[in-house]
């Protein structure tokens, strides 16, 4: 966000001596103030005339859903009938003093310590293939495609995958472990398939971004470390780690959001059954399921205001400064 | 990816080899899952009661499971649906980008700062958190139940897209605006004429990171399309579930079908795709 500000701040300036010289230019070729700039009114309506659209979108389907939600969340609406009785912090009340509402937050810590898993596997394979190695695009390739795979089809692929008797259990067999596991038969076990999956699916957006920024180091750092002697373990301490700072952090913060936000693989693969539903399984069953329009927008407020507050936390302890290396 | 990789330190082979049985077996972690339902669809249903998960398939040619899933899964029309959504969002999300990105970009104007703001404290709502009230304000349009309620939603709360936007505008210069104001042009044909064009690196990472959300996403038509003729090839995927039950066979046959056109995309624009997704997820 300052990244952002600073950069309009900076701008400015330039912008404005901008606008000072356009009209002397026009005066240079046609002896007068520029054609199209002659109305002043319209002038200043033009960047609303480009920005109406976007900002009606952008307030439709952001703004005002949030502000509903906050408003829905102190009634006790069912999502149809005209009326609805306002009833304070009712809602709110009920998600944290019924354990049953509860329980949920606590499946995302299977997300959330698959997450950090993710997030090491692709430092690592990031690392190694950002050297020279055989067949290193095909190996890219592999990793990353996980990614770009349909959720259906991939919930769908796992499902056939953790099955009595199906490939997993074949594979584990094959290192001489009992036969028959039902994966996703009790909760703990259906959690950390499920976020198994995530991790398969995940992996790959993690390593290309880090791919991505251990590349933008310049390779002569390398060179000079090299000649200094320094070994691959004080390479990476010293110059891909601090180089890959920012793109670290931000996946830290995705990671955390993500896994408070699981929806699809469990949804497709148990619908929410043995002790696996989610946050947002939760809100969708409570909003569309049973009508409970004004719980579920509370419940949604709340992790809005964990994600909100997360998000914050981060930008405080890792600012958005330039890790400048040369 | 043009940047040259760094030279390889000199090192005992035993690292070298462990390094390339751990890319082996990531790989093989990756294809397994995959492989696997290839195979299954390939099987009759009645090698599928006799044979293991992982033995091959008796006839590699046998494509029955693939029109069973093609027509019975009514597969025609949710690849119909997908591409009339893709066509309307990504041609949407590039006009409003470009647009957005253009105004704030080249533009002084009252309250530029306010709409800045507006646009990034929008990244920080997680879209999944406010659908419950997103639903009411689709619902009230009565766009409920069609297909401009996606098309609205993939169009109008994508941020991501205004950042690449940005970020190319500012390397064009400003010179070309002002050469092209002086010959008489205004904001609009300026847009239109110079920057929309010179945009075409940045519009083709946006077509490529929305094409895919939008081709994979399951969450939106799930909620706001739930006809049977209006399925997506997510949502007519997981319909699967119901009458195919467990024919194992068939639904793999769906899943390949689904996942065999980003493929090929993917093998195609392999480099755009690695770079568009650095580009956007870290604007």
């Amino acid at each position: 966000m300052t990244d952002m500000t600073s950069e309009v701040a900076r701008r400015g300036p330039r912008s404005g001596a901008r606008a000072s010289r356009t009209p002397a230019g026009g005066a240079l070729r046609s002896g007068g103030a520029p054609r199209s700039w002659k109305t002043r009114p319209l002038r200043r309506l033009t960047p609303w005339l480009f920005l109406a659209g976007p900002l009606l979108l952008l307030i439709t389907f952001t703004y005002v859903p949030v502000g509903n939600m906050i408003f829905y969340s102190f009634t006790d609406w069912d999502g149809v009938s005209p009326d609805r009785r306002m009833v304070g912090l009712d809602n709110y009340e009920q998600i944290f003093t019924r354990p049953e509402l509860f329980r949920v937050f606590f499946v995302s810590f299977y997300y959330l310590a698959a997450s950090f898993v993710q997030i090491a596997i692709a430092l690592y394979f990031a690392t190694v293939l950002s050297f020279d190695l055989r067949f290193r695009n095909l190996f890219k390739g592999l990793l990353f495609f996980p990614y770009l795979i349909n959720g259906v089809a991939i919930g769908f692929v796992f499902l056939y995958f953790f099955q009595d008797g199906g490939t997993l259990d074949s594979v584990v067999s094959w290192f001489g472990a009992g036969g028959d596991h039902a994966w996703l038969g009790s909760a703990e076990s259906a959690n950390t398939s499920l976020a198994g999956v995530s991790v398969w699916r995940f992996t790959g957006l993690n390593f290309v971004l880090f791919l991505g920024a251990v590349q933008s180091i310049p390779a002569e750092l390398y060179e000079a470390a090299q000649l200094d002697g320094a070994t691959r373990r004080q390479q990476f301490r010293h110059i891909i780690a601090p180089g890959i700072r920012p793109v670290l952090s931000l996946s830290v913060i995705l990671a955390v959001s993500g896994s408070l936000a699981v929806f699809e693989i469990p949804w497709i693969m148990t619908g929410g059954a043995t002790g696996t539903q989610t946050f947002v399984i939760q809100t969708i069953k409570l909003a569309f399921q049973f009508n409970k329009t004004g719980l579920a927008s509370a419940a949604a407020v709340i992790l809005l205001l964990i994600i909100l507050l997360i998000t914050w936390i981060q930008r405080r302890l890792v600012p958005d400064e330039r890790t400048d290396l040369v | 990816m043009t940047t040259p990789a760094p030279p390889t330190a000199r090192r005992p082979w035993i690292g070298t080899a462990l390094v390339y049985l751990s890319l082996v077996v990531a790989c093989l972690v990756v294809l397994l899952p995959l492989v696997v339902v290839l195979l299954t669809s390939l099987k009759t249903s009645r090698e599928m009661t006799e044979t293991g998960a992982l033995s091959l398939p008796h006839d590699f040619l046998n494509l029955d499971n693939y029109v069973t899933a093609f027509q019975d899964g009514h597969m025609l029309t949710a690849f119909g649906n997908t591409g009339f959504i893709l066509l309307f969002s990504i041609s949407g999300t590039v006009i409003i980008g470009s647009l957005t990105a253009y105004a704030i970009d080249r533009f002084e104007f009252r309250m530029k700062k306010l709409v800045v703001a507006l646009f990034l404290i929008a990244t920080l709502v997680p879209a999944v958190t406010t659908q419950v009230a997103t639903f009411q304000v689709v619902n009230s349009f009565g766009l409920f139940d069609t297909r401009w309620a996606p098309i609205l939603l993939y169009m109008g709360t994508d941020i991501v897209s205004v950042y690449i936007f940005l970020q190319f505008m500012r390397g064009i210069p400003v010179s070309l605006d002002e050469a092209a104001r002086l010959d008489g042009a205004n904001a609009f044909t300026i847009y239109r004429r110079i920057i929309f064009p010179l945009l075409k690196p940045a519009i083709a990472t946006v077509v490529i990171i929305k094409g895919i959300t939008v081709y994979n996403d399951f969450y939106i038509p799930f909620l706001y399309m739930p006809s049977e003729e209006l399925g997506t090839i997510s949502t007519a995927l997981f319909r699967f579930k119901g009458p195919f039950g467990a024919h194992w066979e068939n639904i793999s046959a769906g899943a390949v079908l689904v996942i065999l056109p980003t493929l090929t995309v993917f093998l195609f624009l392999q480099r755009y795709i690695y770079n568009g997704f650095a580009r956007g997820a870290t604007k």
